[in-house]
């Protein structure tokens, strides 16, 4: 038992290092392994060809982009789903995602000037707020009434977001429309910069406190009678995620399943403690993220949109997993 | 030693008074029982003193010093809480469950050292239960998860330990072995033990002090043999009672026609 828990985290550990490498050999522009290697390794010295140019520039940005916002996704959706005590939750599902997309594409019609990560986080925040008050009955967070409002706020955003798409000039719904869909396909070095500042900001302070989660998934009162000042660190917990969600957001669009889905699976394979879970999860949905961004953009000659493959390979697993081991993961 | 002074408590909204103006005090080492009918206002003022719920007037006094002003890590070092049963969400392992008892001891950023480790390992086999350790949290019996409830205020090391109707969900056998096993660690630590109980005939095996509370109101108080006598537990429960003496102790038996 605890033999084989040693090995599945150090799979887990390392799988996306072995992703991202592989994924670096993968791609529609033929560029032989060995070609790869050469200019890995002269990265520095400054020779561009155009292989050069596919491997620094488009390979390289795209996959630590992916991996990056596979991380703030999962990592997310293990906080969301221990602070709220509910198995159900993720950015999505909460209406975080359709708050930061209705704000990045508030910003793309009519604000250009104003930075997309910041609008995204204000908006995000705001849905999160909103399905947090919302579902509150005496003080305590309602399970199922969480998810409702989750779902409520999402339809409002969404709502909001049609209703800029039917008012912005076509030439901007288009680039509206693409990177609603999920994508990594402009990733390039400046986007991983703008990004990468507030999901590493977000996510490191999830590191750091996430042996407190544990104890947050008592409950309330416990937490409180275990020395955990509650409503403090939830804020802290749910402001975090909110941040590394948005910023992932503000740059690859929505891409769904990956903060609901990575989390169970991890559970599944390394148990619910959360000094494990927690450094677990981000590596387990950078990995994936990374699989499913090299599926997206080598399975044809087009470039599917990350997220409809994260959706196809998401729910029939999901749907597996909770047939097969879904009391082991979430208890009841 | 711990002081209850003058705790007055209501409901938002509410105009009357759940809990009115209670004072008692427990000394040190000793295990005192709260007993009550369902809406005496028996666990709001067991909220009060865990500090989970907040009184309008009043002060908890413990070693002399006021409970309610402290933060909730300060106030955790020196009173443990055993909640009722209870459905944790994700299947912890009774270790990591008795482990979350460290709590007020690792810093805000840390992680549990190795000291944290040997104190829960500590707390599992001074409650007996060791063997448990890698077990599922949610999957062993209600028993066995009250053990691991109490292991995990043990493992907090604090000296007032609180506990909720700690056998409200058990089976007859276990019921005893719970309170034997408070009535052991509290021995084996010197701990002063408050808690809440549905049936007398468990606090006059047990108890060494008793409170009767009605309509937030104490109505008697004192040792099992003084305060256990059918006078007192009519008037608290409004059904006739009777009290019988054998074996050195006293059975309470509600009065049947």
């Amino acid at each position: 038992m605890c033999g084989k828990l040693k090995i599945n985290s150090i799979i887990i550990l390392l799988s996306p290092f072995l992703a991202a490498g592989l994924a670096l050999f993968i791609g529609v522009y033929g560029v032989t392994p060995s070609q790869v290697l050469e200019i890995i390794l002269n990265a520095f010295t400054g020779i561009d060809t155009l292989e050069s140019t596919v491997i620094l520039e488009i390979r390289m940005p795209r996959i630590i982009l992916a991996g990056l916002t596979g991380m703030a996704l999962a990592a997310s959706g293990t906080t969301l789903q221990s602070v709220l005590r509910n198995p159900l939750v993720d950015p999505f599902i909460l209406g975080i995602s359709a708050g930061a997309a209705f704000g990045c594409a508030l910003a793309i019609g009519f604000i250009p000037w104003v930075s997309l990560q910041l609008i995204a986080f204000i908006f995000g925040g705001l849905a999160v707020i909103m399905a947090c008050l919302m579902s509150r009955i005496g003080g305590e967070i309602c399970k199922l009434s969480l998810v409702l409002s989750g779902i409520i706020i999402s339809a409002l955003f969404t709502a909001l977001l049609s209703m800029i798409k039917f008012m912005v000039d076509p030439m901007k719904l288009q680039s509206i429309v693409f990177w609603l869909m999920g994508s990594f396909s402009m990733a390039d070095w400046p986007q991983i910069r703008s990004s990468g500042v507030g999901i590493i900001l977000g996510c490191l302070p999830i590191f750091l406190l996430r042996w407190r989660l544990n104890v947050m998934s008592m409950g309330d009162e416990e937490a409180r009678s275990l020395g955990v000042n509650v409503s403090r660190e939830r804020i802290i917990f749910i402001a975090c995620s909110t941040l590394a969600v948005t910023s992932a957001v503000s740059v690859s669009g929505l891409i769904g399943w990956v903060g609901l889905m990575v989390p169970h699976l991890v559970r599944m394979l390394v148990g619910p403690e959360h000094r494990r879970l927690v450094p677990l999860s981000m590596a387990g949905g950078a990995a994936f993220m990374i699989f499913a961004d090299t599926i997206a953009r080598s399975l044809g000659s087009a470039d599917i949109p990350v997220g409809i493959i994260t959706a196809i390979v998401g729910a029939p697993f999901f749907i597996y997993l909770m047939k097969r081991g879904g009391k082991e993961s979430w208890g009841k | 030693m711990i002081q209850v002074e003058n705790i007055i408590f209501r409901h938002r909204h509410a105009a009357a008074a759940v809990i009115n103006n209670v004072s008692f005090a427990v000394g040190r080492g000793h295990i005192a029982v709260l007993l009550g009918p369902n809406g005496s206002g028996k666990t709001s003022l067991f909220k009060c003193i865990a500090g989970l719920w907040h009184p309008e007037q009043g002060r908890l006094l413990l070693d002399g010093k006021n409970i309610f002003r402290m933060s909730f890590r300060e106030r955790a070092k020196l009173l443990a809480l055993v909640p009722q049963e209870h459905n944790p969400p994700f299947p912890y392992s009774v270790f990591e469950a008795v482990l979350m008892g460290r709590t007020p001891h690792v810093g805000f950023y840390g992680t549990p050292g190795e000291g944290d480790i040997a104190a829960t390992y500590a707390a599992l086999e001074t409650v007996g239960i060791s063997h448990l350790a890698e077990r599922c949290y949610t999957r062993i019996s209600g028993g066995e998860r009250q053990l691991v409830l109490i292991a995990r205020a043990l493992a907090q090391e604090a000296p007032l330990l609180l506990l909720d109707e700690p056998t409200s969900h058990l089976d007859f056998r276990n019921q005893h072995v719970v309170m034997e096993t408070v009535q052991r660690v509290a021995d084996a630590k010197g701990l002063t033990v408050l808690m809440t109980l549905h049936d007398p005939n468990l606090a006059s095996c047990f108890a060494h002090r008793i409170f009767m509370l009605k309509e937030g109101v104490i109505t008697a108080e004192g040792e099992p043999a003084a305060v256990l006598n059918d006078e007192n537990l009519e008037k608290l429960y409004g059904i006739g009672i009777g009290v019988l003496e054998g074996a050195g102790r006293r059975f309470i038996y509600p009065r049947v026609k």
